[in-house]
């Protein structure tokens, strides 16, 4: 009752309602997205979910992928979780791949973000990592030249990595940040890489009030662990997003904690940012929510519901802080407790502010 | 497995280590490349550290600078002789000129030398704190093709198409070389790191040959993971590795994180092992041009590299005894250099280690 008169208080548009297309996906996907439609249904958030299963492993996943894009580019807005990808020669290609390229989805963007109450080698940390992907080595472009010898081919496009780069520096220039850095690896890549660089520095020269940095990705991968500090946001074609990313997620406590967003021209998905489907766990009650949670989170402020987004990211964070986590950070919260608790506090949050 | 033969006997030759190398007066001929910007300056340390635990090597000198010769980028016959001759060489930091036709020398002494698996291990330094303790494992990086073929070109005005390369044999190679570290230096597991889920083919084809040479090494353990999910663990917990196997850019990226845990470039050494027995031991750093000349560069990562060449010689009473006064005069912090948080010049600290040895 409490949170319904907060929200009635504070937020503008509480007549509108948005539906949202909902993917639970593999592995801890479907424990975790359930999270969220608890948390979203004691506070009333105004997001109703239409759900579409979608599994590289089962039979029908053409057909369902086909569904899932529909539901998307009719909902504009999308949750879900990851889907399992198998490994090697003649495998189906990756759905999340296929997902991302036929919404087009070009920007990726994870926050590694270090979280009062959950103890790491680092403290403050906060990078926002811009990956660009749909394209690089994520082309899936590869043949077999001679028996035993394959080539695949990385693709790096003029269009692509200006597009990615406006966006990281948009994005800094939106955020408040300082500082935007160019992984890369131009020294060997020389026109691939060597592109990509190039269109970030022309990039950089319309944005002056936003300081420029390009760093090598093995250099930067040694950095990040030593000195995570000096990072802010950075950009990264696809594959090396992908690796600073998941170092990013390490530095903060894991990919359980790390949300992620999707963007295109017309469409947003909001995922796990580690993007790890982490199958030894998967139905046990056992995973951890908050990367989902935050993910909802920023998906909420996507929808313009702010307060609502506010609400649930504080509650996820003082959740945690008051010592309630599951067992990747130390505790032994199940995933339905820990929700439970992100409720109770979402309570009080409310009360203590009407 | 019949392509394997003809690369199982260049790896058996290497296995016997040095019986193809040069012996002189009872002591074993290393060539030296003390290389550019602060490699001379540890390259005399390092000198000086191995004469005072009177290791048994001659040390052949030998310049690298690069050369073009029909607009190749290479490097100077006396060099390439030395090398060739005394099958092992400790190499400083190389500067490769800006400017058209030169191509990287370390990608240009990989080739000459076919120099196929590159060996990074990262442990941590008792004494000397990091973020990171128990720090211990290894990686092995393919170190011949994958995105380091150069081939790129563009398709059409603004797209780039670079193209990586990976072949059986190759990965066959660099995974049996694995697999025999692992025996020969007591590991007990090699993971295999790959993105076999997008790359279908090529990492595919990687990854299929790392588990075709594991049945070969039953009493080796194996796993296989996704290279984000390796980056995320070792960043998060790096104790539950052992060894890693991976191509080239992977091999790159991890072992510079690696680096990263235990206290950065100032440590860490390497191995690069040729098919034709040679090998060839460096600091992974580079020629640090802002400190360089000023005696300031900790040698450490180079004599470390020296003493992967000694155990790699099995020269392990040297080894051990260079190895412990390096690691005990780092642990005791009063005479360390700049990078470790120290004010001891390169000359200082070398000499605090000279005064360790047994
Ligand atoms: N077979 C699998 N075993 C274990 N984890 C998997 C598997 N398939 C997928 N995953 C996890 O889910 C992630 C997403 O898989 P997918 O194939 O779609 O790659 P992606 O999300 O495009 O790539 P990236 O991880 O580089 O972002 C994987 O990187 C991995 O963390
Ligand atoms: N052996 C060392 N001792 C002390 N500091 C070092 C050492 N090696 C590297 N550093 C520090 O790390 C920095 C980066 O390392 P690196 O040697 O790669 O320099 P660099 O300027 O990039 O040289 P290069 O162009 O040859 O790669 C150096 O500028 C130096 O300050
Ligand atoms: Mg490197
Ligand atoms: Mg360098």
């Amino acid at each position: 009752a409490s949170v319904a008169k907060y929200i009635a208080e504070h937020e503008r548009a509480t007549h509108l309602r948005r539906t949202v297309t909902l993917v639970p996906g593999d592995g801890t996907g479907p424990e975790t997205t359930a999270a969220v439609v608890s948390v979203f249904k004691a506070l009333n958030v105004p997001v109703d979910f239409e759900v579409v299963q979608l599994s590289s492993t089962s039979p029908n996943v053409d057909e369902s992928l086909k569904q899932v894009v529909a539901s998307i580019k009719r909902n504009e807005v999308a949750l879900k979780g990851i889907t399992k990808t198998p490994l090697g020669q003649g495998t189906r290609t990756s759905v999340n791949v296929q997902l991302r390229r036929d919404l087009g989805l070009f920007a990726d963007v994870i926050s590694c973000k270090s979280i009062p109450g959950i103890e790491g080698r680092h403290k403050n940390v906060d990078i926002i990592v811009i990956r660009q992907n749909t394209e690089g080595e994520y082309s899936l472009e590869e043949h077999e030249v001679l028996p035993g010898v394959i080539e695949s081919l990385k693709v790096t496009t003029r269009e692509k990595s200006i597009q990615i780069a406006k966006f990281a520096f948009d994005f800094a220039l939106s955020n408040g940040r300082k500082k935007v850095t160019c992984v890369h690896k131009a020294n060997i890549m020389k026109k691939g890489d060597g592109l990509f660089l190039e269109c970030c520095k022309e990039v950089a020269a319309l944005y002056p009030k936003i300081a420029f940095q390009p760093m090598i990705v093995d250099n930067t991968s040694m950095q990040l662990v030593s000195k995570p500090g000096q990072f802010d946001v950075m950009v990264t074609p696809n594959l090396y997003g992908s690796i600073v990313g998941s170092i990013g997620a390490g530095l903060v406590g894991g990919p359980g904690v790390v949300p992620g967003q999707n963007f295109g021209l017309n469409h947003a998905v909001f995922e796990p940012g580690a993007r790890q489907i982490d199958q030894s766990i998967a139905g046990l009650n056992q995973a951890n929510p908050t990367a989902m949670l935050l993910a909802s989170s920023k998906m909420l402020d996507y929808l313009q519901f702010p307060v609502h987004a506010a609400l649930i990211q504080q509650a996820v964070f003082q959740t945690i802080q008051a010592g309630t986590k599951t067992a990747d950070l130390g505790g032994s919260a199940s995933t339905t407790q820990f929700t439970e608790a992100v409720i109770a506090q979402a309570g009080l949050i409310a009360e203590k502010s009407i | 497995m019949s392509t394997l033969r003809p690369l199982l006997n260049p790896l058996r030759q290497w296995a016997r280590g040095l019986s193809s190398g040069v012996v002189r007066d009872g002591k074993h001929v290393v060539t030296l490349i003390p290389g550019d910007g602060i490699g001379v300056e540890i390259a005399e340390a390092v000198k000086k550290i191995f004469a005072t635990a009177k290791a048994p090597i001659t040390w052949e000198s030998v310049e690298v600078k690069p050369i073009l010769v029909n607009g190749v980028s290479t490097i100077p016959d006396l060099a390439k002789q030395s090398i060739h001759r005394n099958k092992l060489a400790l190499k400083g930091p190389l500067e490769t000129p800006i400017g058209k036709g030169h191509k990287s020398l370390n990608l240009t002494l990989r080739k000459e030398f076919d120099l196929f698996a590159n060996v990074r291990p990262a442990k941590s330094i008792k004494g000397f704190k990091t973020l990171y303790d128990d720090v211990n494992f290894v990686t092995i990086r393919e170190n011949t093709e994958g995105e380091y073929c150069g081939i790129e070109h563009e398709v059409v005005d603004g797209v780039v198409q670079s193209i990586k390369l990976i072949t059986a044999q190759a990965s066959d190679r660099v995974a049996q070389f694995a697999f025999n570290y692992a025996k020969q230096n007591g590991r007990k597991k090699v993971t295999a790191v790959h993105k076999a889920n997008i790359m279908k083919m090529s990492d595919g084809l990687f990854l299929e040959r790392c588990i075709a040479v594991a049945a070969q090494h039953p009493e080796v353990q194996f796993e296989h993971m996704l290279l984000d999910k390796a980056c995320l663990k070792i960043t998060q917990d790096p104790t539950a590795f052992d060894m890693l196997v991976m191509p080239n850019l992977y091999g790159d990226i991890v072992s510079d994180l690696a680096a990263g845990l235990i206290g950065g470039l100032g440590l860490t050494p390497s191995g690069n092992i040729g098919i034709g027995g040679v090998a060839m031991f460096e600091a992974v750093h580079g020629t640090a041009p802002d400190i360089a000349g000023q005696d300031k560069a900790n040698p450490t990562a180079l004599a470390l590299s020296g003493v992967m060449m000694l155990r790699h010689m099995k020269l392990n009473a040297y080894a051990d005894n260079i190895e412990n006064a390096l690691l005990s005069v780092i642990a005791e912090g009063r005479t360390v250099t700049g990078d470790l948080g120290g004010k001891a010049k390169c000359s200082e600290f070398t000499a605090a280690v000279c005064a360790k040895i047994l």
